[in-house]
């Protein structure tokens, strides 16, 4: 288990370890400090990073996936990783303090050091969490908790200490309830949801293609919109609709399904009704969207499809012929959204909340 | 005329929209757009940072097919990028990307180019906007602006045209006045955008927001409690491949007269009324204009001679590949300047710059006066000593302040300790390259971090009577052994109590 998450840290190796059995926070938070300081008595040139605590909590027998997550964000991994893992018999702490420093390292540059811990706990620890929790956080940078593996319990006890929750509301079954989850958790914290991030590079390209000043006119002139969604993704869809319609004063109601899972409705805005559509692509094998065509009242239309290198963009004005072009941008891959919610939680973006209201009405 | 309705899909957005651009390198094989510039685009395109309809083309002299230019900018890329190239980005970067060769100053080259962009603007059914990025020779700079505006390339209807230039803008003042006098003959300054790297770097950028964002240290940006300020530049290596350029220009132009005088400038402005591309360059300006050329006694020049640099003997100046054995370039220049201000007025300003220095750093120290009366003087203690505020650009980003503390035992003894902010430390992101930032100020349209016209002019007209009469006093130069933190003359510069800060 340790050895799966020490390390977290991309192109890092571990510098130290420490473990520990049946042991207490503080034990462990004065092994980390002894931990930093050998290891800066061992190199100037290790200094510690103090960019964000991330708090983790996870069921002990997911904890590789986890790891392997945590792995893949790249150069946007937390500075210090505290890891709860929840096992069901355990009674007592274990844990393991880890540092790890960059495998590439340069004579004279500061090689960031960051910290994992790990502790092991048991349900019945979850309730008062935050007394575990709490020394082991550096004081004074952001902390970020990340409950993948549901633990309503362990959550609330660390939203008195955690200035952000990120959450994937895709890894939730029921759009709705995850809809109602995410807007729950609003009320009492900044909320980073990875569902929402992975709506971006969409909302940028339609932001982009209405952005000329000849064309603004037209977002009132909406009058048909189709989004395509990996099959666990309809949340993502939603909550792109969500976004046009806080951004566009759409009024949406509830969207009808069908057997096929394809949810059809109708937005009520000032000038017209847009229809909406929101469908499943079994051929997508990521999760997000897939694809999503926007057409208006005076004849303009607009496909976006993930292809290589980019999106795919078609585009008919008018009076043109249709266009067809790449819209340049990497695939982040799901390590790289986990890593852009670990950077957004230094950010805040105030056109979620919105969205995602106006994402609830089309469920409920 | 009424303002276009706001684009309410932009607002929370991190990258707002650029309009579709079309953007010609001149110099697109050369080695700055294999470095740097394409590099720069890659990695913009693999972020979605480009505009939505983005066409490149480069323009050369070697004669050169269009696949034989995306191979050789596909091979740039997968060299220099600072991360991994994706294929399949890469590969649509460059699907349509063209090549015109031809020599700058050929008249029937710019035919050609018009009709690629063209054909570009056809294809998307839309104009797009033209970025000219001048990555030359600087004697080509005047030829190929002249030559844009004889070919009506300048302007376009209902789309912008932007010319991007390159360092150096003139050798000279007389040079930069006349380069000026041709470029704005031929186009309006705000199409003008003259880089300086510099100011695409982060920890530049820093020093307006640690200035202006804190209320703590603006009330001690002032003579009353600054007692110095030196600014760095200092490379561990020599002149490399660049014997060509370097033997011209020298340290004093090659760094002091540009990046190290625009870090100056951002030290010393007076608050913006807002952080516009004009504001912002206003008071870079008044800066410059309060400074006077520095007299003879308050210049030092210096050239490296054989020495030892980590560990490996290696020559002097005048030894290395390409430079003439009589020559009287300076790699080494420090010079003392005077803020003739309200705000400045009795601080010296301490700039120096050089190759094969002790090692590679890029800094701005600032010195705040000593406490009024040492109450720590004893024994065995280093004592207080003044305060000072370090912005290191380079290679460690990031702010140090030195304050004076009580050392660990029974008896009060002090001394320095640092409180250090860095970069690479406390913030998730990478920053990026200077280059893709400014690649992306130019396609918007955003000149904050370019150089203005009078901007240029103000740095040479301080600079260029150390040049002329460096020019006429050709030697001998004091020398440094290489390795070394420069020549022990750079000490006259020093005044009073001051002292250089260790390299």
């Amino acid at each position: 288990m340790a050895g799966d998450l020490t390390a977290l840290a991309v192109e890092a190796k571990t510098d130290a370890v420490w473990r520990a059995q049946d042991t207490t926070p503080s034990a462990i938070e004065a092994a980390l400090r002894a931990l930093l300081t050998e290891a800066r008595a061992r190199s100037e040139s290790h200094v510690p990073a103090r960019s964000l605590n991330m708090v983790c909590i996870v069921n002990r027998e997911f904890s590789g996936e986890v790891a392997n997550r945590l792995r893949g964000v790249g150069r946007f991994s937390a500075s210090r990783t505290v890891v709860c893992s929840v096992s069901a018999k355990r009674t007592t702490l274990d844990a393991t303090a880890s540092i790890a420093v960059p495998t590439r390292t340069r004579a004279g540059i500061h090689a960031p050091m960051r910290e994992t811990v790990v502790v092991e706990v048991g349900p019945q620890h979850l309730d008062h969490l935050e007394t575990i929790v709490d020394p082991l956080v550096v004081t004074d940078v952001p902390t970020v908790v990340w409950s993948p593996h549901d633990h309503p319990d362990g959550l609330d006890a660390l939203l008195g200490l955690a200035q952000v929750v990120l959450v994937d509301s895709v890894d939730e079954p029921e759009p709705a309830e995850a809809l109602a989850r995410a807007r729950g958790l609003m009320e009492r914290s900044y909320v980073v949801d990875l569902a929402w991030l992975r709506t971006t590079p969409w909302r940028e390209r339609i932001a982009a293609t209405f952005d000329p000043e000849k064309l603004r006119p037209d977002l009132r002139l909406i009058s048909n919109l189709v989004v395509r969604h990996h099959p666990d993704s309809a949340i993502v869809g939603l909550l792109f609709v969500g976004w046009l319609a806080s951004r566009l004063d759409w009024q949406l109601s509830r969207l009808s399904q069908d057997s096929a899972g394809r949810r059809t409705g109708r937005a009520h805005t000032r000038r017209q009704d847009v229809a909406i559509r929101l469908q499943s692509d079994r051929t997508m094998s990521v999760r997000g969207l897939a694809g999503m065509e926007i057409e208006t009242a005076n004849g303009r239309w607009l496909r976006l499809d993930r292809g290589a290198g980019g999106l795919r963009a078609r585009y008919r004005g008018p009076r043109q012929n249709e266009r067809e072009w790449t819209i340049l941008g990497a695939s982040r891959g799901e390590g790289g959204i986990l890593g852009e919610g670990i950077r957004q939680a230094l950010l805040r973006d105030n056109t979620y909340c919105p969205a995602l209201r106006q994402a609830c009405a089309l469920v409920t | 005329m009424a303002e276009p309705p706001p684009n309410p899909l932009t607002v929370g957005l991190e990258r707002l929209p650029v309009h579709p651009t079309s953007l010609v390198i001149f110099g697109g094989t050369g080695d700055l757009a294999r470095r740097k510039l394409l590099p720069a685009l890659y990695n913009l395109g693999a972020d979605g940072a480009l505009p939505e309809r983005f066409s490149l083309v480069g323009v050369s002299r070697s004669a050169l097919p269009d696949e034989e230019f995306r191979a050789q900018a596909k091979a740039a890329v997968q060299e220099f990028s600072r991360r991994p190239a994706d294929p399949a980005v890469l590969d649509a970067l460059l699907a349509d990307a063209r090549y015109i060769s031809g020599s700058f100053d050929d008249d029937a080259m710019y035919p050609r180019l018009c009709a690629a962009l063209d054909g570009f603007d056809e294809t998307a059914g839309q104009k797009l906007n033209r970025a000219f990025y001048l990555s030359t020779a600087p004697e080509f700079f005047p030829v190929i602006v002249e030559a844009l505006g004889r070919h009506g390339l300048t302007g376009s209807d209902g789309a912008a045209v932007r010319v991007v230039i390159e360092k150096p803008f003139g050798t000279t003042l007389a040079e930069a006045r006349e380069l000026n006098r041709t470029v704005l003959g031929v186009l309006d300054e705000s199409q003008v955008f003259r880089i300086d790297h510099y100011l695409g770097k982060e920890t530049v950028q820093n020093m307006l927001a640690f200035r202006f964002a804190n209320g703590m240290f603006e009330p001690l940006w002032n003579r009353n409690y600054i007692a110095n300020v030196q600014i760095t530049a200092a490379e561990d290596i020599g002149i490399g491949s660049r014997a060509g350029y370097y033997d011209n220009a020298g340290a004093l132009r090659d760094l002091m007269q540009n990046h190290m005088m625009q870090l100056l400038s951002l030290l010393c402005m007076e608050p913006p009324v807002d952080f516009s591309a004009d504001e912002v360059r206003s008071e870079k300006v008044k800066v410059l204009h309060a400074i006077a050329p520095p007299p003879p006694e308050r210049t030092v020049r210096a050239q490296y001679a054989a020495g030892n640099v980590a560990g490996t003997e290696v020559p002097g100046y005048t030894g290395e590949d390409g430079v003439r054995d009589d020559s009287h370039t300076e790699t080494f220049a420090a010079i003392r300047l005077d803020v003739e201000n309200w705000r400045w007025a009795g601080v010296p300003f301490y700039l120096r710059t050089g190759k094969r220095l002790a090692r590679k750093v890029t800094e701005i120290a600032v010195t705040l006066r000593p406490v009024p009366h040492q109450a720590f003087n004893q024994e065995g203690s280093v004592g207080v000593r003044p305060n000072q505020l370090i912005f290191t650009v380079q290679p460690n980003e990031g702010v140090t302040l030195k304050l004076g503390a009580k050392i660990p035992g029974t008896r009060m003894r002090v001394r320095d300790v640092n409180m250090e902010f860095l970069y690479g430390t406390t913030f998730l992101s990478q920053s990026p390259e200077a280059y893709e930032k400014l690649i992306m100020d130019a396609m918007r349209g955003d000149a904050t971090l370019f150089t203005r016209n009078d901007e240029a002019e103000a740095q040479w007209r301080i600079m260029d009577p150390v040049v002329a009469r460096w020019k006429h006093e050709p030697g001998p130069l004091p020398q440094y052994e290489a390795g070394s933190p420069g020549p022990p003359e750079a000490d006259a510069l020093l005044g009073g109590e001051d002292e250089w800060r260790a390299i």
